[in-house]
């Protein structure tokens, strides 16, 4: 399988990189990893006519000590948010959470990046900073700005980035030695979740977020405020799918994945306040 | 668009479409045809090499985003004359193949897990080869070899 033509050309900044996406219009794309994206267009699904290349954008591949945050340069990858020390001490569900994408060959190349702008559902990343509270920064032709997770996901691989922004840093507040949990089910090695629970806890706050569960990566908030009224971990998990709208596919009908989200759930809160 | 790119430590400089695969690139454009093609599709790890290092799965790299690496395939891991990479010799053995198809690609993924984890558990090189696919062996003689290899002080 062979992506149709397009044209290629490769940006050495952020700068560069928005405005050459300015200049070829919207059936141009960025390239990062390509791990969504080559998949996509060798299958003919995507078609994008000119591919401008961020890969070597080096400047934004980086884990920093924010003081109240971590920073993460988009063109991060996997491996190197999977192994990053600083991530480990002020992040580590992110950390683990990155462990799980695919296989190693997909983590020396996929970016964190990447895998947020693409935003689909069934990632483990968007979910990961989404219950963390991450906040993405984004740069277009009139500057940067930020926009908070929780305002990022709009539909099935649809953000509120418009089509000429880049997305530049990831900004995941540090979890103050907060307990998490992160969940994944699924059925063979390397595949993806099926669905999956990404949640922390430290004294009454909480953070729980579903991977799978609807068209956008779900805040499952009830939760969270289940437990500030002093639920039960169990109690609490039976409103993991309160705000979901899972689909049946051929892995799961909607009644298995909302059954899976509650057990995931529970078991990801007793991971986090063990 | 003209491209750069060391592979077993020879340079070549050529001419692809952008849309060319590395793994088309390696095979068809250089003739190195030790990298498989399995599924196409990202997931069987037949088409593994090493890029800067790393094992990537060549089918989901394009050969104009190589540009300038320094690649390894399967035909650069034995020794000029001949003498196998510690890991070819691991899997002859192990008993590591059968049919052989995966064997390049397990080959490339296990050498690149080895230099990031020189002494994983059993569970470790079970991960870290869990995108590689083999319809053959059933794995218990891959994991064993690469334990062999690890252990082994050449390694
Ligand atoms: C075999 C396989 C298994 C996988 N398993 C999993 C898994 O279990 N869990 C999981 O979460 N993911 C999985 N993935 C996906 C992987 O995480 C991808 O790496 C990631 O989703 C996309 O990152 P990328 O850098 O490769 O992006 P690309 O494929 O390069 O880009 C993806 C999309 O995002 C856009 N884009 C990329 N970077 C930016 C940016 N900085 N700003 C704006 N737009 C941008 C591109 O234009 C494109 O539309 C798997 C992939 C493969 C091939
Ligand atoms: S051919 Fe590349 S992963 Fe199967
Ligand atoms: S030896 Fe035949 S596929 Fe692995």
């Amino acid at each position: 399988m062979i992506p149709a033509a397009f044209d290629y050309v490769r940006a050495g900044s952020a700068e560069e990189a928005v405005s050459l996406i300015a200049e070829h219009g919207e059936d141009a794309k960025f390239l990062a990893g390509g791990h969504s994206l080559l998949p996509l267009m060798k299958l003919r699904l995507a078609q994008p006519t000119v591919l401008i290349d961020i890969g070597r954008v080096n400047d934004l591949s980086y884990v920093r000590d924010g003081g109240d945050h971590v920073a993460i340069g988009a063109l991060t990858r996997h491996m190197d948010v999977e192994t990053s020390d600083v991530l480990r001490e002020h992040a580590p569900l992110l950390a683990h959470a990155a462990s799980h994408v695919g296989d190693p060959q997909v983590r020396h190349r996929g970016t964190i990046g990447g895998s947020i702008a693409h935003a689909d559902p069934a990632s483990d990343l968007p979910a990961a900073t989404l219950a963390l509270g991450a906040t993405y920064v984004v740069q277009g032709p009139n500057g940067t700005r930020e926009i908070a997770a929780a305002d990022f996901y709009e539909g099935f691989l649809t953000t509120s980035m418009a089509a000429d922004e880049m997305l530049t840093e990831i900004r995941v507040p540090k979890m103050g030695g907060a307990g998490w949990g992160f969940q994944k089910f699924n059925r063979r090695a390397q595949d993806w979740a099926i669905v999956g629970v990404a949640a922390w806890r430290r004294n009454g706050d909480a953070g729980v977020a579903l991977v799978n569960m609807g068209s956008v990566p779900i805040l499952a908030s009830s939760v969270a405020s289940a437990l500030a009224g002093g639920a039960s971990i169990d109690d609490a998990a039976e409103q993991a799918a309160a705000e979901a709208d899972p689909q049946a596919d051929l892995n799961a009908s909607v009644e298995y994945r909302i059954h899976l989200a509650k057990v995931l759930t529970r078991r990801a809160l007793e991971a986090a306040s063990g | 668009m003209e491209i750069s790119v060391t592979v077993n430590g020879a340079t070549h400089t050529s001419d692809v479409e952008p849309r060319t695969l590395l793994v088309h690139y390696v095979r068809e454009h250089l003739g190195l045809t030790g990298t498989n093609v399995g599924c196409d599709t990202s997931s069987c790890g037949a088409c593994s090499l090493h890029l800067d290092g790393e094992a990537v799965k060549s089918c989901t790299v394009l050969a104009v985003q190589a540009d300038g690496t320094e690649i390894t395939t399967i035909e650069g891991m034995a020794a000029a004359d001949g003498t196998l990479h510690p890991m070819q010799q691991a899997f002859m053995e192990n008993h590591g193949l059968q049919c052989g198809y995966c064997t390049p690609g397990m080959v490339m993924a296990a050498t690149s897990l080895l230099q990031e984890n020189p002494s994983p558990t059993e569970e470790d090189i079970r991960l870290g080869l869990e995108g590689n696919l083999c319809r053959c062996t059933g794995y218990h003689n891959i994991v064993q070899a690469v334990m062999a290899c690890a252990a082994a002080p050449t390694a």
